[in-house]
């Protein structure tokens, strides 16, 4: 079988902005009813080089040509988002762009008429969107309001809009990034519909699980360079993760340890849920000294309550919750002074405040310890040591301990919420999804240092949606369906499957 | 096609020259209505110059204008770091100028030493409790601040005109709304012989001295930085948010009270109801043209006082509208806006 035809080809590429090169030199090419995954730590250039195929950003060297309707190459002009579109490149981002008052029929139209036609034409535009849905597989009702759709439904907006436009080049900005476990299945059978009906798919991501299961073949792209194009098939995971780094990737290896005393207990414990979402459901379970309890289950089924009432910032539950046999309290304040250290979900939300500095952020939940201040005083030397020894230890990049903290990527953020917690030697550690949106290093950090501080006696509560992490790190796995937890069992005997099967509901028969 | 970039640091020339600028923008602005009211434009600037800086007297008035708006300008400042928005500093005034007339007017009899810090400490308790109302309405039930002290204005003005005309009224001043006036002991003394410029400029400066330390250097500051900025960090991270936005509000409230103090013990010496010429509201102006930065609030509360005297001068001289003063505040303000916007992003044009 002769290879299809090319549809896109990038041509040494290079991008600066000022001293850093973000894009050096970058070739690829695209084949009709191909999947081509562009693999990349946060970065590594992945967004810019679609930026600049988009036409956002125009490239300093190198040159894109884009197939016209017979098959022929023709140079796209650089810098016009119009002209890519017309090409027949249409580009989902990360953050939707949608307008949430208006109706899903009426966010594909627009744009699509102008300004000083009279009629949207909307039956027009109706008939094409069944269609289009009818063929695509994605489904979503076109009468409804944006605002009130999931964030799988907004995703599938954002195609079938691309799709209305008639592209034939599809740009999919780290697609699953917002998606429980289903929803991406969902969307990667989609995708399987559309090039097998002779799109082709850009498909940039950083993880490898998804790149192995949906693409055709891979580019890998380092600080800015290419460092691999190849077949997915018989690429191996450890393989791409190197690739990724720029060095072998060690699989976090937990030591087996005997668990300690009993840590935080919880027992019969009911939290009411917010509105109609489920709180916590008469739970039981513990966490013991040196062991790692895992919270499995897809978000919303009551882990955001049982990380509320572990952080203390909660509703005080019904039922016993204990830590070191005290009752758990119900601020902050008094969880961290039993020795709870708190991950937050969101860390751009909960966990720093953007304008702050490193220094600043590393003190927050110690301002009234006497390290700090000095009769209301903060003793900014001190702090800024704190800060630099810090920086070392947990390898934050920042320009320095002065540096905004918004100004940080996402893993350095949260390696500086690690600090924060892990230096005041807690007793307990909650982590609540501690590796979500980390590129494979930055989330090994994680890891790491959380098997470091297992090692050390410290009790870990890890909730996560991601189950390959779970099972590597934790020593017993629980699942959340509904605001109920399953006893948690040890990892040995656990598989994916069995952990599926529990998250679906099916483990009712809630051993003791 | 003009794209915005974020600037990941602005440098201090760049933000100071953007004020600069901002403020070179407006007054181009001001020339037109200048112009359309039929007044030499090169003139009437340089009489708003020579008004507001050119002799003794205009530099003195101008720093004696500037006084009240250091006061009200820091209260906004401090209360807007977090995320505070403290309208009713004309309301706060008026009650600081109420508490100083009460204390000050014979209820006490002391010494200078101990009256004038009674009438200080009385208007800015009353300024703070005038305060405390919104925001503990906003930290506990989310009532928007901004119309509970926006509306508080008009209360307290209403109710400045009800003591004046009741319990208030100075039965020696021949039938006119005004308050007896306060004791010499607790008048402010003036700074420069035969001008009205008091000490209670050296008391505003101090304060944005205070609030410059306070913001930058201690636990507290740094607690209000974080609750302003993300509030759901700041309770995470086991900031009590009710009790720092209250002391931020008593904090903004008895700044602005102190404002009234001020222009009663050191300017007027009784109360009247046309005591401040929204020196409330202008104080908005120059905390945002400040930057929210207490130190800055100093030049910045004398520039917006010298466009008013300035323009006061001006208007007598050439019969053109004083309201060209408020003209020039307001495009000063919007300037200074549009101008924040280029120390945020570079542009670029592609």
């Amino acid at each position: 079988m002769s290879p299809s035809p090319l549809v896109l080809r990038i041509d040494a590429v290079t991008k600066r902005f000022g001293a850093l090169v973000a894009n050096d030199a970058i070739s690829l090419d695209l084949r009709r009813g191909e999947i081509l995954a562009l693999l990349g730590e946060n970065g590594a250039g992945k967004t810019t080089l679609m930026n600049i195929l988009f036409g956002h950003y125009v490239a300093d060297e190198g040159t894109i040509e884009v197939a016209d309707g017979d098959g022929g190459l023709r140079p796209l002009p650089p810098g016009s988002p119009g002209a890519a579109l017309a090409a027949g490149v249409g580009m989902v981002h990360q953050h939707f762009a949608l307008a949430e008052s208006l109706t899903v029929l009426e966010n594909v139209v627009l744009g699509t008429r102008t300004a000083w036609s009279p009629s949207l034409r909307l039956s027009e535009a109706r008939a094409k969107l069944a269609r289009l849905m009818e063929e695509s597989g994605l489904s979503v009702d076109p009468g409804r309001r944006v605002g009130a759709l999931t964030v799988g439904e907004r995703q599938r907006v954002e195609i079938l809009k691309v799709l209305y436009r008639g592209a034939r080049i599809l740009v999919l900005d780290e697609p699953t990034a917002v998606l429980t476990p289903g929803e991406a299945e969902g969307l990667f059978a989609v995708l399987r519909r559309l090039v097998s009906a002779g799109l082709s798919i850009v498909f940039i991501s950083h993880k490898l699980g998804e790149v192995t299961a949906i693409a055709d073949r891979v580019a890998v792209l380092r600080g800015g360079r290419k460092v691999a194009d190849q077949s997915v098939a018989g690429a191996s995971r450890a393989e791409l993760a190197a690739l990724m780094v720029g060095r072998e990737v060690a699989p976090s290896r937990r030591m087996p340890r005997a668990p300690g005393a009993p840590l935080l207990v919880l027992e019969g414990v009911s939290v009411p849920g917010p509105g109609a979402r489920p709180g916590l459901d008469a739970v039981s379970f513990s966490v013991r000294e040196g062991e790692i309890v895992g919270v499995a289950g897809v978000s919303g089924n009551g882990q955001g309550a049982l990380a509320a009432l572990v952080a203390g910032t909660g509703p005080r539950p019904r039922g016993t919750a204990t830590i070191d046999g005290r009752p758990l309290g119900a601020t902050p304040r008094a969880v961290m002074r039993a020795g709870v250290g708190r991950i937050p979900e969101d860390r751009h939300h909960e966990g720093v405040v953007g304008s702050l500095d490193v220094a600043e952020n590393l003190v927050l939940e110690t301002l009234d310890s006497p390290e700090v201040h000095r009769l209301g005083f903060l003793r900014r030397r001190v702090i800024e040591e704190r800060a630099r020894a810090a920086i070392q230890a947990y390898d934050i990049r920042c320009p320095g301990p002065e540096a905004p903290i918004r100004l940080l990527s996402g893993g350095n953020i949260q390696k500086v919420i690690l600090a924060r917690v892990l230096d005041r030697d807690p007793r307990l550690v909650l982590a609540n999804q501690p590796t979500r949106g980390l590129d494979v290093g930055a989330a090994g950090a994680v890891h790491r240092r959380l098997l470091e501080a297992r090692e050390r006696g410290t009790g870990v509560l890890l909730i996560s949606e991601d189950l390959d992490e779970l099972l590597s790190v934790c020593d017993r796995i629980g699942v959340m369906v509904r605001g109920r937890l399953t006893a948690p069992e040890p990892v040995e005997g656990l598989t994916l499957e069995r952990l599926g099967l529990l998250m679906a509901g099916s483990g009712e028969e809630r051993a003791a | 096609m003009i794209r915005f970039e974020p600037r990941t640091r602005a440098s201090l020339g760049l933000v100071v020259g953007a004020r600069l600028a901002a403020l070179g923008a407006a007054f181009l602005l001001a020339a037109i209505p200048l112009a359309v009211a039929g007044a030499p434009v090169g003139r009437a600037f340089l009489l708003i110059l020579q008004g507001a800086g050119g002799t003794l007297f205009a530099l003195t008035e101008t720093l004696t204008r500037a006084t009240p708006l250091i006061f009200t300008g820091l209260a906004a400042a401090v209360a807007f770091r977090a995320r505070l928005f403290n309208i009713g500093a004309e309301g706060q005034l008026y009650a600081g100028a109420l508490a100083a007339v009460a204390a000050g007017s014979g209820a006490i009899d002391a010494p200078a030493g101990i009256l004038v810090p009674a009438v200080l400490g009385a208007a800015a308790l009353a300024g703070a409790a005038l305060m405390l109302v919104p925001t503990l309405l906003k930290a506990r039930l989310g009532v928007d601040e901004v119309v509970t002290t926006l509306l508080l204005n008009f209360v307290v003005l209403l109710f400045i005109q009800m003591m004046l005309e009741g319990p208030f009224k100075d039965p020696m001043g021949g039938g006119w709304p005004q308050s007896e006036p306060v004791l010499d002991a607790a008048i402010l003394p003036p700074l420069v012989e035969r001008m009205r410029l008091h000490a209670g400029l050296l008391i505003g400066v101090a304060a944005c001295l205070v609030a410059h330390v306070v913001v930058a250097r201690t636990v507290f500051g740094l607690q209000v930085r974080a609750v302003g900025e993300n509030a759901n960090a700041a309770a995470y991270a086991g900031i009590p948010i009710l009790r720092t936005m209250l002391l931020v509000g008593a904090l903004s409230g008895a700044l602005a009270g102190l404002a009234g103090a001020s222009e009663v013990a050191g300017l007027k010496g009784y109360l009247t109801a046309d005591l401040s010429r929204g020196f409330g509201y202008a104080g908005i102006v120059v905390a945002m043209v400040a930057g929210l930065q207490p130190l800055a609030v100093i030049p910045a509360a004398i520039l917006v006082a010298g466009v008013f005297v300035g323009a006061d001068t001006m208007s007598r001289t050439m019969g053109v509208s004083n309201y060209i003063a408020d003209l020039i505040v307001a495009l000063s303000l919007l300037c200074v806006l549009v101008g924040g916007l280029f120390v945020r992003f570079r542009v670029r044009f592609a």
